[in-house]
């Protein structure tokens, strides 16, 4: 299983190596909804500053819904998706492979976004533990989710745009708990150390229900599309 | 003979629509045979089926000793399919596609060498991005992938369909070099010339059923004599 992971893993950080469709159009999609929300709430009045954790993790989950959607659009073009099942790798590990190909990509988003709510916003960022400990935890949090979702939309004609409506309300715990552990990082609400870290914890419980059901139920799923 | 084929009455869905409907067909390790039929008849529903990839809902499918219709994954890893999608991932070299696909069967880097020098795609043409590629090299490019996974059961769907005739030779020359080495063949085409003359065996699949069975050895009503499935399989 462990193989067939980085074996698809390793395919797929290399189309978008090759096809460059994160750098140049989902980072700069993230910057740009950062960009709008800026001008959109005046940072002088402090509302920006009160709103950038929940402003933060909603310009990932949009990012994140196009890298989800770009990833399993990779399995549906010219019969690769019957070329997969042929292929008789462990259905397991082609979804692990996917989750961590697109961990990849998301964690670079957010290294990105973190730069640009310090830039553009003036966030100061404390609480670096915590933090990372969040990005980690909410970037395998959507990339489970959104490969197990994506599969399970896959073939569908109308995929591209099912995929958000039935992800985005799945998502939501990923959400709160992960703006709530920033709003602690980053001390835009007085909150104790330890209740950040306990959002940071239902993020990652999150993030390891989506892992296991997605691993149990991808064979199922790359059959019946 | 063993059979690598053994379907009765073998009924495939798709939809609702009974796309083999009662289909009886054998085929015999290390016979070529020719599918044959209009457009529709199922013959391409037939050769999935084989690969596992369509569910036989009624009758007995079996392929390489396993029983397809409790657990039609077992094939997989054993068969070949060239159907009318190339699986090449667009982004991806000509070479990183077959080693990606030789690799997940666990292939040999020698096989996946070989493979690709077999099609004529071992030269400047291995670094090319699949996206980049005519169709024709695309063809043949998939042909690298089946090659490279070492199939003992091929199933090719149109095999010669968008090949120059250089192509066309060389596919029929994999065809006989893969079952000289033991594998099987089964293949679809609607270029009856070429095809007959490379198979050993036509069934014509008709509103999917096989309708008739042809042997080579002796001509009638054009050029093959029908003959039962079990005699051609060399079973009776």
């Amino acid at each position: 299983m462990w193989r067939d992971a980085a074996l698809v893993a390793e395919r797929d950080l290399r189309i978008e190596l090759r096809s460059r469709v994160a750098t140049n159009q989902v980072a700069p999609f993230a910057v740009l909804v950062l960009v709008l929300f800026a001008f959109a709430l005046d940072p002088d009045r402090g509302v920006l500053e009160r709103a950038t954790p929940g402003l933060f993790w909603l310009v990932v989950l949009f990012s994140g819904l196009l890298a989800v959607s770009r990833s399993g659009s990779l399995d549906e073009a010219d019969g690769t998706r019957d070329a997969l099942r042929l292929s008789g790798l462990d259905p397991a590990g082609v979804f692990l492979g996917k989750v961590a190909a697109l961990v990849v990509e998301l964690l670079l988003i957010e290294l990105l976004l973190v730069v640009g709510v310090a830039v553009l916003y003036g966030t100061a960022l404390d609480g670096f533990a915590l933090m990372a400990a969040t990005c980690v935890a909410a970037a395998v949090a959507v990339a489970a989710t959104g490969s197990l979702y994506g599969a399970l939309v896959a073939g569908l004609r109308v995929r591209d745009t099912l995929l958000p409506v039935l992800l985005l309300p799945v998502l939501a715990p990923v959400l709160i708990g992960a703006t709530r552990a920033f709003e602690t990082s980053l001390g835009s609400i007085a909150s104790a150390d330890a209740e950040g870290w306990a959002w940071c914890g239902l993020v990652a419980f999150f993030a390891v229900v989506y892992l296991v059901a997605g691993a149990l139920a991808y064979g199922a799923l790359l059959e019946g599309s | 003979m063993e059979l690598v084929v053994h379907f009765r009455a073998a009924v495939a869905l798709l939809g609702r629509f009974p796309a083999l409907a009662g289909l009886d067909l054998d085929v015999a390790q290390g016979q070529i045979v020719l599918l044959r039929g209009p457009n529709g008849a199922g013959k391409t529903t037939f050769l999935r089926a084989c690969a596992g990839l369509v569910p036989v809902v009624d009758g007995t499918a079996q392929v390489l000793g396993r029983d397809l219709r409790r657990d039609p994954r077992s094939v997989r890893r054993r068969v070949g399919l060239l159907g009318h999608a190339t699986g090449l991932y667009d982004d991806l070299t000509v070479a990183e596609n077959v080693g990606f696909w030789g690799r997940a069967v666990r292939a040999e880097p020698a096989d996946i060498a070989a493979a690709l020098d077999l099609v004529g795609l071992d030269g400047r043409l291995s670094d090319v991005r699949a996206v980049k590629l005519s169709a024709g090299q695309r063809r043949r490019a998939s042909l690298a992938c089946l090659l490279a996974r070492r199939p003992e059961l091929w199933l090719l769907d149109e095999p010669h369909a968008g090949l120059d005739h250089d192509a066309r030779d060389l596919v029929d020359g994999l065809v006989r070099q893969a079952v000289s080495q033991g594998a099987t063949v089964v293949f679809s085409s609607h270029e009856l010339d070429r095809a007959t003359a490379l198979a050993d065996r036509t069934v014509e699949i008709v509103g999917g059923t096989s309708r008739s069975v042809f042997d080579p050895e002796q001509p009638c009503s054009g050029s093959k004599t029908e003959r039962t499935i079990e005699e051609a399989a060399g079973v009776a």
